[in-house]
């Protein structure tokens, strides 16, 4: 599951992921990160199962989390099924229909972003959180 | 072989009895009926294609204004059209770009917002004339205002084109999609076996004069397109703007390329004789095309490797051994919903068949640029003094004095660039001592030409890298030459 951790003026100076790391000896895969010297967010994976528990220590650490369930959408209005968006995504999102349709299964999205870039029709767009 | 006729086709469609099928459907056909049976059976197919355009654009005539104006420049939504035609005619091309937006908006956009009805601002500078005294104007205008908007489009409907990749170590942004590094992907434009020209790759039916279906309005072939060169043929058409739907163009922006547009065209085959049935029964199999690389930034970019259709929609081809997936650029979906259409009209007795009024070459060649004479780096390079890896600093910097050469290749036994060692490099190692072979401070990232790239393209990695000498190389690394910078200035002084 993919968590966005917000961490404010404090909590930025703080070693959050290691402490997770150590402390609930689970692997943690940073997806984005994007740290100042005030505020910071990172894009984190974690394991399913423990997703809960993980969530439940990082915010004793006073760093606001976030749950992540979209991801990359795909606007059915603009797109015309040109398919350029499907050799560039490294996790094969989009795939050919059996209709010659282009299909997104966002549910193994990792919010690279790249494919926002690629498309033509401007019709691929991250989720707000 | 037993023929029918157009005018005999045409009499079926107005009975309602003709027998009209889809490029998709008639492969089935004939493969279950045979082509003499499927001649028989079959009137018409359909075929279609929805792809980008670069080709394209469209003549407006806004009427006069009062007092009038001869415009000499015309911008519409600040995309500039050319006016060169007459006081109040302009000719707005897809792939020009916005005075104020750049790439994000372009004449692709201005069109498909008239064909969505939108208001587009005009806005026209002259110089004033004693017939046409006004010298500008800012009004808004939309499609219905317009006396004419016919689109006319110089190339389009390519029966094949070739499929790109890029073996370099960035991400190329270009008119076939992004490519990804290192033969990260594949893209390739064109429908295959349902696109219109490969249908009739003899050019028997399609022709100046055919009627199409173009972007949803009855459209017409008006020769053979720009660049047309069998099998790689094109075509020229055009068609009332006031009559197309949204639904069979779009405006697209290609990132770090530049705007186009997606056109959608459907071209009617009549199936003459069973020639004609057997032409319509092409596979993606048989129509080939070739992947070529282009991180060469030359006009003869080099072959990976030849494929097929088939291979290509599969959405794997294996290029060096490895699995490389690949992206269409056309939406077959679009394209197939054309040929549906078609279809239908066709059935329900709205759109005829006509005959060529003259057919297009089945012979073409598309000829180079004729330009000033090519400089490549083979017709500067000076010759190379290379050295084998163990040689000592003292050797080099007595070869550098004797020869009075500032660059030096370092290579193995087998001539194979290994390292590049400048004057500085040894005067620095001796000022240091210690240092004993050239091997310790060569540099081992060394920036390359070929012999026969062009001498902007060694100029530019110069400039680039601040360097001032590159070895010339083949493509197995051997050492041919070195170019230096004094060598590029002799072209100055030769010029
Ligand atoms: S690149 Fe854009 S328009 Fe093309 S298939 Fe993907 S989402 Fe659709
Ligand atoms: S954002 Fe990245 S991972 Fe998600 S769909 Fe686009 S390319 Fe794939």
């Amino acid at each position: 599951m993919m968590i966005l951790l917000q961490f404010d003026s404090k909590t930025v100076r703080e070693p959050v992921i290691s402490q997770t790391t150590l402390e609930k000896k689970t692997l943690i895969n940073i997806i984005r990160a994007s740290v100042g010297a005030r505020e910071g967010e990172l894009i984190i994976e974690v394991d399913d199962s423990r997703a809960d528990e993980i969530i439940e220590f990082i915010e004793s650490k006073g760093v606001k989390v976030t749950k992540i369930y979209e991801k990359i959408i795909k606007d059915d209005e603009k797109c015309v099924h040109c398919g350029a968006c499907i050799s560039i995504c490294p996790v094969e999102v989009f795939r050919l229909e059996y209709d010659y349709r282009v299909a997104a299964d966002s549910e193994r999205c990792v919010r690279c972003g790249v494919c926002v870039t690629v498309c033509p029709l401007k019709a691929l767009e991250l989720s707000k959180i | 072989m037993t023929g029918k006729s157009i005018e005999e086709i045409n009499r079926r469609i107005s009975e309602g009895s003709a027998v009209v099928v889809t490029a998709e459907e008639m492969k089935e056909i004939v493969e279950e009926l045979g082509e003499e049976k499927a001649a028989k059976e079959v009137d018409v197919v359909t075929t279609g294609t929805f792809g980008a355009m670069c080709s394209s654009g469209v003549f407006l005539n806004f009427g006069h204004s009062d007092p009038p104006i001869k415009m000499k420049r015309i911008w519409l939504n600040d995309v500039e059209a050319y006016t060169g035609i007459a006081a109040v005619d302009a000719y707005l091309g897809v792939t020009q770009i916005s005075d104020k937006l750049g790439m994000e908006y372009g004449g692709a956009h201005v069109i498909e917002d008239l064909v969505r009805g939108k208001e587009v601002e005009l806005k026209a500078e002259s110089y004033g004339t004693d017939c046409y005294p006004r010298k500008e104007i800012v009004t808004e205008i939309a499609l219905e205002d317009l006396n004419q908007a016919e689109m006319v489009n110089p190339r389009n409907a390519y029966q094949r084109y070739k499929a790109a990749t890029n073996s370099s170590n960035r991400i190329l942004r270009t008119y076939m999609g992004t490519l990804l590094p290192n033969y990260g992907n594949v893209t390739f434009a064109g429908t295959g076996e349902i696109s219109p020209l490969n249908n009739d790759p003899e050019y028997r039916t399609i022709g100046l004069g055919t009627r199409i279906f173009l972007c949803g309005a009855e459209g017409y072939v008006i020769g053979e397109g720009t660049q047309h060169s069998p099998p790689f043929g094109t075509l020229m058409v055009k068609g009332n703007l006031k009559e197309m739907d949204k639904k069979y163009m779009r405006a697209a922006v290609f990132p770090g390329y530049g705007v186009t547009m997606y056109i959608g065209i459907g071209i009617p085959i009549p199936v003459l004789d069973e020639e004609m049935a057997r032409f319509t029964a092409v596979r993606d199999r048989d129509i080939e095309t070739e992947i070529i690389d282009y991180a060469i930034p030359r006009r003869n970019r080099p072959v990976v490797r030849k494929v097929n259709y088939e291979e290509l929609k599969s959405g794997k081809v294996e290029i060096n051994g490895e699995e490389v997936r690949v992206s269409p650029l056309s939406s077959y979906s679009i394209a197939r919903e054309i040929m549906i259409e078609l279809k239908k009209r066709i059935e329900k007795g709205e759109f005829y068949l006509t005959s060529p009024v003259k057919r297009i070459p089945t012979k073409a060649t598309f000829k180079p640029m004729r330009q000033k004479e090519i400089v490549v780096v083979r017709n500067l390079m000076s010759k190379a003094i290379s050295i084998p890896e163990n040689t000592t600093i003292v050797e080099a910097s007595k070869i550098i004095i004797d020869k009075g050469v500032n660059h030096l290749p370092v290579v193995d036994e087998s001539n194979t660039l290994k390292g590049i060692v400048t004057s500085w490099d040894i005067a620095k190692a001796v000022a240091k001592g210690k240092v004993e072979r050239v091997s310790e401070v060569m540099t081992r990232k060394v920036i390359t030409v070929y012999p026969d790239d062009p001498i902007e393209l060694a100029a530019d990695k110069l400039r680039k890298h601040n360097i001032s000498a590159l070895p010339v190389i083949d493509a197995k690394k051997k050492v041919l030459g070195l170019l230096s910078s004094e060598d590029l200035s002799r072209l100055i002084v030769k010029r």
